[in-house]
């Protein structure tokens, strides 16, 4: 029922039914201004839930809105703002929510306590995954998920500030005041649409004006500030290390294409101060969970902000003063008063209405809402018809940022509530109700003073005026549970009332971790918030100890659900990592290579041409082109890093395995380097273009292990060397012609011709290509006659284009990843497939490359006898008996003979492939004592692919051993 | 004989706007990367003061003078945008083609990069002729002021795409929030 008439109104559907409401207010006030109590079923006895709170806190509506893919389950009817066409949808009901069949939970309930499941479902126990998890998930849940892709944008975001206060209440708006005005950067977060907290939902005066109107004033001169960001719908979420804070912020306003939801901000702030209110908690009595029983700070909300009543004839029951507001509040609204009820004993109220003292409710009734409570007193017991019952245990202050750094807050006797322990989180102060300090006027006292302090420990001067407040003393009698027939809810979002804590207790659950895991208590998607205190107090009444001891759980991030699509906010679809993409990308991909991802490179796994159905054909033709004429092939993705210095040998020496001083300026050589542990780190060519220049490289999966490696060895293992290194990766594209026409290739783009005497296999140097600088290194990877040719990047698409068209004059062709491989294993070349971090040089066959004459990384550790003994598995190659039959990499080696299990395996697999120029699938692996095996037949299994071959152990190179063709 | 055409890293992406913010490329003519060699920092400093009238700036700095520009680039590297002669002072690599390099400017334009970039680029926190190696998005990335409202974006050339795509996606979000901010 509506108190005033709003100027405009707008329509949104709760299951389908059209409803009013305005723009901008939750949709808990607006189902409540149109008489709905029934707006949610619980998690697990499916019983019919209303509204609780005014807040984030909510425990009970919890609503799903949108459909299809925008469908977002779990909101809270509480926080979510009324918009045109918005659609709201209860959950976990079926058929409806007033005929709800699941809630035969309830009537079963006797059986379904705490530990139920686990006690009961326990044989066979093959069932519990198969049989009763499934079915118990689908009797008890919350919203559901559409299972479609989200298609909704998110935002990630950074920001920065001297300052960052959190909460918007009296003691932030003054702490943001007092700080700003001093002059530092000042970020102020609220979650509400609002700033103002408590004061936008009490009846007060500050400075002998309404309090709604200092919040005004204040909030301009705050915008005014230069030096001040106001963040409304935006909850802190998280405090972690170096001052950052996770927030989620709310984007205001409509849907529109391109607009975040949604934004997950970290915030990093030199100093914070932590003003995030207080929470009421409930009073555990029989049945306290009907639609129409709410916290009584929510009515005052919903009745002086909203302008909503949320019943026609309302009922208080308290245990302090505060809540006695309520029925003020109630009675100046024209609201009538049914009952107001104390469970103090000795308490003066005066009122309009009927008033008991030393009382406490012990029934209710109503099944979709509230009709008659029952209450006991000194006087008897007696029944009232009411529709909302406003209850008030007491307040819980928001300590929850303060115990995110493994912080526990303490107990303070005189308020029944936990406080923060000062000092939790490095940086932050508290004030205001979080930190136990009720009354308006010490909200506001306690916010201008810690400001004070922060900006002066900011090197700022800095003045504490605060107005004149309300600053009524906060008198509480603690009442946690109330005896009677009947189930007293506690954590109401996870369905556990006090019996289940009991339980816990009996059955030794008795430490609130583990009541916690017991009894689920504290697991819902709201941690626990508002039955935290209440459980433990119930908990601690049942073991015997006080509050104190028993402690409460830990308090973790985040505050409130954050959304995975927030916190992952731009990772979606291309966002999920870079690409990096070579020069010759578009062209490859125009001539409808499917590209493959190497890191993060993007290469060509092959160049289909018309006719061909598979990979294989197109594999097999541009292996031809290499064997038999000229292949071209993008090698710009291999890290290529630039070494420069009077120590630059020295440097290598030490890096490499083998030596490399005393190699010839204009020549290149092969090199092995180690890790520190003795194994193989990677492999490449470096060529030596002048006395103290060098050119490595690298693998493309290593460049960047490598560039840091070498960077820490001449940061801290060699910073004597007079060496520097700089990746050029990206300065040059790169590409192999290898085949016996290459050189008639190159001479045809050349400025100048080459021949076989001035560019020998592994020479290098400087040469011009149509007028453009270019380096041409003769090396090669597939065995055959081959040369790296690299220019300046911005040229490499047109070189590119170049080179196919001069190839493919000359019988060739571009050849991709497929093919490179094929070609590299027909020559027992070793990749990261071999060098995959657990073999060293003894086990790939390049012991001897170890040299002896100096020391280098991992030379003593390659040492150890272990490492190089000859039952280790070793690098062999494989030849199927059958050539026709398929080896596969991962597959496992076996005696020929031996059962194909665990205790007989010899060794694995590492690279396959189909060689088109010897007709016969081949094979590397890795075999225990390999060399001496050559020639021994070997059972090859793949247990996961089925395949059960034969092959013959072999050198691994299987291709002209002598290397007389690269020298050609 | 033909010509190796030149293509440079932004070649078909850019530029792009939305809001009040433009990207656009900053095509690089010549770049070297500059590593004094062990007591040649001073040396390094007054070659380049010589040759093209800037020297070395401190970490996190960018100095410049017309075309010629001298940007701290990393553990003791620099970055010169203009043609110098180091011989024996200092590791000189061509780094012309390594680079993308794009100017993301205008009003906004700090919205934009703090959805991607984990630094506090607020002017009175980084102005103009402040540096720095850092990250946007998932890409290490060279960034410095130009203008009050003007910031280069370095990245790999290979990642040049991506940095459009995460700076675009940033861009139309930021437009689209209008004033919700």
């Amino acid at each position: 029922m509506r108190l005033r008439d709003p100027a405009n109104t707008v329509s949104f559907t709760f299951d389908g039914q059209r409803l009013g409401g305005v723009a901008g207010e939750p949709v808990a006030a607006a189902l409540l201004a149109n008489g709905i109590k029934l707006v949610a079923r619980s998690f697990k006895y499916h019983r019919p839930r209303g509204i609780m709170s005014a807040g984030s806190e909510e425990q009970n509506a919890l609503v799903t809105i949108g459909r299809g893919a925008q469908t977002e389950p779990n909101v809270r009817a509480t926080t979510l703002e009324v918009s045109d066409g918005l659609e709201v949808f209860s959950q976990n009901a079926w058929p409806s929510l007033k005929h709800d069949l699941m809630a035969v939970n309830d009537l079963i309930s006797p059986f379904l306590g705490a530990g139920f499941y686990y006690k009961t479902f326990m044989w066979p126990r093959a069932f519990w995954e198969k049989v009763y998890e499934p079915i118990i998930r689908r009797a008890a849940g919350l919203g559901g998920l559409s299972g479609l892709r989200n298609e909704d944008r998110y935002e990630k975001a950074f920001a920065f500030c001297d300052v960052l206060v959190i909460g918007a209440g009296p003691a932030g708006v003054m702490a943001a005041l007092t700080a700003g005005r001093a002059g530092a950067d000042v970020i102020l977060a609220d979650e509400d649409t609002a700033m103002g907290g408590r004061l936008l939902r009490e009846v007060e005066q500050i400075d002998g004006r309404p309090a709604v109107d200092w919040v005004a004033d204040a909030l301009g001169e705050l915008q005014a500030m230069e030096n001040v960001r106001l963040m409304t719908r935006t909850t802190v979420t998280g405090a972690y290390d170096q001052g950052t804070f996770g927030a989620l912020e709310r984007v205001a306003g409509p849907r529109a294409p391109d607009k975040p939801l949604e934004c997950f901000w970290r915030i990093v702030a030199q100093r914070s101060i932590l003003c995030a209110g207080a929470l009421e908690r409930p009073i555990a009595f029989p049945n306290n969970d009907r639609p129409g029983i709410m916290m009584a700070s929510a009515v005052r909300a919903y009745v002086n902000r909203w302008g909503v009543a949320p019943g026609k004839s309302v009922t208080v029951f308290a245990n302090n003063d505060d809540a006695h507001r309520t029925a003020r509040d109630l009675v100046a609204a024209g609201v009538k008063v049914a009952a107001v009820i104390d469970s103090r004993e000795e308490v003066a109220i005066a009122g309009d209405y009927p008033i008991f003292v030393g009382g406490q409710v012990t029934a209710t009734k109503g099944r979709y809402a509230l009709e008659t409570i029952t209450v006991s007193h000194a006087g008897g017991v007696r029944e009232i018809r009411t529709d909302c019952l406003a209850m008030s245990g007491g307040w819980n202050p928001t300590v929850h940022l303060t115990c995110h750094m493994n912080g526990r807050p303490a107990w303070r006797e005189d308020i029944a509530s936990f406080v923060p322990t000062p000092d939790s989180i490095p940086g932050m102060v508290t004030a205001g109700a979080c930190n136990g300090s009720f009354s308006t006027a010490a909200c506001l006292a306690e916010g201008a003073a810690v400001a004070v302090q922060v900006a002066r420990g900011l090197g700022r001067q800095a003045e504490a005026a605060v107005p004149v407040a309300d600053d009524s003393a906060y008198v509480i009698t603690p009442l946690w549970a109330v005896p009677g027939k009947g189930r007293k809810w506690i954590d109401f979002q996870n369905d556990v009332h006090v019996k289940d804590i009991k339980l816990a207790a009996q059955e030794n659950f008795r430490s609130v971790e583990h009541m916690k895991r017991y009894t689920t208590q504290g697991m819902a998607p709201d941690q626990g918030k508002s039955s935290n205190v209440v459980a433990l107090a119930v908990l601690a009444d049942a073991t015997g100890r006080g509050i104190p001891q028993t402690g409460t759980t830990t308090f973790r991030p985040p505050y409130v659900p954050v959304s995975i699509a927030a916190m992952g906010a731009g990772s979606q679809g291309k966002g999920f990592a870079p690409e990096r993409l070579t020069t010759s990308h578009q062209v490859s991909v125009a001539r409808g290579a499917p590209m493959i991802e190497a890191g993060l490179w993007y290469r060509p796994s092959y160049f289909p041409l018309p006719g061909e159905t598979t990979w294989r054909q197109s594999c097999d033709r541009e292996v031809g082109f290499v064997r038999n004429a000229v292949g071209v092939c993008d090698v710009s993705t291999l890290g290529k890093i630039d070494i420069q210095g009077p120590d630059a040998a020295a440097l290598l020496d030490f890096v490499y395995a083998n030596m490399f001083s005393t190699l010839r300026v204009g020549r290149v050589r092969y090199g092995l380097m180690l890790r520190e542990d003795g194994h193989v780190l990677d492999d490449g060519t470096t060529a030596r273009l002048a006395e103290g220049h060098f050119v490595m490289t690298t693998t493309t999966a290593a460049a960047g292990l490598v560039m840091r490696h070498l960077a820490f060895v001449l940061q801290a293992l060699r910073p004597d060397l007079d060496a520097r290194v700089m990746s050029v990766t990206e300065q040059w594209a790169q590409f192999a012609v290898a085949g016996p026409r290459a050189r008639e290739l190159l001479n045809s783009i050349l400025d100048q011709e080459i021949g076989n005497d001035t560019w020998p296999f592994m020479a290098c140097g400087a040469v011009s290509v149509a007028g453009v600088q270019g380096r041409l290194f003769r090396v090669s990877f597939s065995g055959e006659h081959a040369y790296e040719i690299a220019v300046p990047a911005r040229r490499g698409e047109s070189l590119f284009r170049m080179l196919v068209t001069q190839a493919e004059m000359l019988g060739g062709g571009p050849y991709g990843m497929e093919a490179l491989n094929v070609l590299r294993i027909e020559k027992g070349f070793i990749t990261h497939a071999e060098i995959h971090g657990r073999t060293t040089a003894f086990d790939i066959g390049m012991d001897r490359m170890v040299s002896l004459k100096k020391d280098c990384i991992g030379q003593a550790a390659s040492r150890r006898p272990g490492l190089r003994d000859d039952s280790r598995a070793q690098l062999v190659g494989l030849r199927p008996l059958d050539a026709a039959e398929a080896l596969t990499a991962g597959a496992h080696l076996f005696a020929k003979d031996a059962k194909a299990v665990r205790v007989n395996d010899l060794g694995y697999v590492t690279s396959v492939c189909y060689s088109p120029t010897l007709q016969t699938y081949l094979g590397m692996a890795f075999l225990r004592g390999g060399p001496a095996r050559l020639g021994e037949v070997i059972r090859v299994v793949d247990h996961l692919r089925g395949i059960d071959a034969v092959a013959e152990v072999c050198d691994p190179v299987f291709l002209d051993p002598e290397g007389g063709r690269a020298r050609g | 004989m033909v010509n190796l055409l030149a293509v440079p890293p932004g070649a078909g992406i850019l530029p792009r706007s939305a809001g009040g913010v433009a990207l656009t490329e900053v095509v690089v003519d010549i770049a070297l990367s500059v590593m004094p060699f062990a007591g040649q920092h001073d040396a390094v400093a007054a070659a380049l003061r010589d040759q093209i009238g800037v020297g070395l700036p401190l970490a996190n700095r960018w100095v410049g003078r017309g075309e010629a520009r001298v940007q701290w680039f990393g553990h003791g590297t620099w970055l010169v945008t203009g043609a110098v002669a180091l011989e024996g002072l200092a590791a000189v690599t061509d780094q012309s083609d390594a680079w993308g390099v794009v100017r993301v400017a205008g009003a906004g334009v700090e919205d934009v990069l703090a959805r991607l970039v984990p630094m506090d680029l607020r002017l009175a926190r980084f102005d103009v002729g402040a540096a720095a190696r850092t990250m946007l998005g998932h890409m290490s990335v060279a960034v410095a002021r130009v203008d009050t409202q003007a910031f280069d974006v370095m990245v790999m050339r290979s990642m040049a795409a991506t940095l459009v795509h995460d700076l675009d996606g940033a861009m139309r979000g930021v437009a689209a929030r209008g004033s919700n901010f």
